[in-house]
């Protein structure tokens, strides 16, 4: 399976104390995907799209995902068909 | 307790940044090198199926290309490989604050105090290359020992993705045997002089008296003997530890050779204006300036002159680069690459001597007009103010090493 980095627009909470969550991912045609829940923080790489920066492991419909924060930003490991 | 200190490598560094960030070419022998049409035409690092096809750091480009023709030559970005310099030094500090960086891809730590012994180190290493692979996705070669040299060689003798620990038990085994030139600071020259003599490993070197190295080494005899026979004691600098700056400098190679005084004019030109503003951004004034030149053949000269007032303005310093220039050099010459360097460094904010032909005073007016015009470039970009002068050759001019040659080569002699 290949993958690519796929840019993508997000809406994000910044909390009080500095952590920013992701609430809502936008695709580029125009669908609205609603983060359920974040599981997972951390900085990691990712091998499949290529770079680095901090990893969201998200649940988005019941489907477990990584949305990463590279600088300032966002981008998602996105199958190629 | 010895100390226990760790030196990282990242290994094949921008190549390995390159190659994570581009999965398309991850599998094919990449080398990132310099444009060849400015004449920057050489392999900067290559990659592991590169490298073991023969593509070696330092080769031009063509001849990497002949022996590797399927070779991926990707441009350098070196701002991201100061990111993720960066990123590594911030994954070391959560370890130890005692980071010396050694160039943009090596650093030192000293992990002393988080260890009982050296095997919690190896553990602390492991820990640490582990690390780097998850968050960065690139290699780190790490070498373990009780001193600096010692824990560099370490990071040399396994690659890519290891750990190397010399102890003082397993040292003599391990190291002795090794190459001279594998010693840090072991060059071809010194090489050369070793061999002569009959030293052909770092053990011959280590069993040798500092005394016999000195006798044709000079002082450095008694460095070398320390390297090799494990009692160099340097601590590694905490990472606040700011140096001090003696010299700032930039240099190019043209994307032609320089034949009129007019190319070089302009070279120095947009040399100075660099040499100038890091001057001013670091609070500092100049009271020498030095050039260097190198011609077709690859012949290097340098020329230095103090100036009778200390300045950090670019015109002060590309008049005294001019002066420099046209009194060391015969006509016809055919330059290749050419540097200025400002050394001698005071104050910004030192006394001023005035003189009697308000050369001085001249001086102060056209750093002010300088420092506007840095303002000016803070917020509008390099090329919203540019002199018309260097437009007549935008071929010759269009480089800004202020914001492209930020990448400084390390020194084991420094402050």
């Amino acid at each position: 399976m290949k993958y690519k980095k796929t840019y993508v627009e997000v809406t994000a909470k910044f909390t009080q104390d500095g952590a920013i969550i992701p609430l809502k991912i936008l695709w580029n045609d125009g669908t609205s995907f609603f983060v359920d829940k974040v599981l997972d923080v951390r900085p990691a790489a990712s091998l499949k799209a290529g770079g680095a920066g901090i990893r969201y492991t998200c649940r988005i419909n019941m489907l477990e995902t990584y949305l990463f924060l590279e600088e300032n930003r966002w981008f998602v490991e996105e199958k190629c068909i | 307790m010895d100390r226990v200190i760790l030196h990282v490598d990242c290994n094949k560094f921008f190549a390995s940044v390159e190659c994570l960030h581009r999965p398309e070419i991850r599998h094919l022998p990449v080398a990132v090198g310099g444009s060849v049409e400015k004449r920057h035409g050489i392999v900067l690092t290559a990659n592991g199926l590169a490298s073991a096809r023969g593509v070696k750091t330092a080769m031009p480009l063509w001849q990497a290309l002949n022996r590797c023709p399927d070779l991926v030559v990707v441009p350098p970005n070196y701002p991201l490989y100061v990111r993720f310099s960066g990123l590594a030094k911030s994954i070391y500090c959560r370890y130890t604050d005692m980071v010396e960086p050694f160039g943009l891809d090596e650093c030192w730590l000293d992990v002393t105090d988080n260890v009982k012994d050296i095997e919690e180190g190896r553990l602390l290493a492991e820990e640490i290359r582990q690390t780097i692979k998850d968050e960065l996705g690139i290699t780190v070669s790490i070498g373990v020992s009780w001193n600096k040299v010692f824990s560099k060689l370490g990071s040399d003798y396994k690659k890519p993705d290891a750990v190397t620990v010399f102890t003082r038990e397993n040292y003599k085994n391990l190291i002795y045997p090794l190459p001279v030139r594998d010693l840090l600071y072991i060059g071809p020259a010194t090489e050369k002089k070793l061999l002569a003599r009959g030293l052909f490993s770092i053990g011959d070197i280590a069993e040798s008296t500092p005394e016999e190295l000195c006798s044709f080494l000079g002082i450095n005899g008694y460095m070398l003997h320390s390297f090799a026979s494990g009692s160099e004691d340097s601590p590694v600098k905490n990472c606040e530890h700011k140096r001090g700056i003696k010299s700032i400098g930039n240099s190019v190679t043209a994307p032609r050779d320089l034949v009129c005084f007019e190319d070089v004019k302009l070279t120095f030109s947009v040399l100075s204006e660099t040499v100038a503003r890091r001057l001013r951004d670091s609070g500092l004034k100049a009271k020498s300036i030095g050039i260097s030149m190198r011609n077709s053949e690859l012949k290097t000269i340098t020329r230095q002159l103090s100036l009778s007032f200390a300045t950090a303005s670019e015109r002060v310093l590309l008049h005294a680069a001019m002066e420099l220039f046209e009194n060391n050099t015969d006509k016809p010459f055919k330059i290749r690459s050419i540097g200025i360097c400002a050394f001698n460094l005071e104050d910004e904010n030192g006394t001023v001597q005035f003189d009697l032909f308000g050369e001085v005073k001249e001086n102060i007016k056209y750093e002010r007009l300088e420092k506007t015009v840095d303002r000016l470039r803070c917020r509008f970009g390099n090329n919203c103010v540019k002199k018309a002068s260097q437009m007549t050759d935008m071929n010759l001019t269009d480089f800004d090493p202020y914001e492209e040659h930020k990448v400084h080569p390390e020194g084991w002699f420094r402050l």
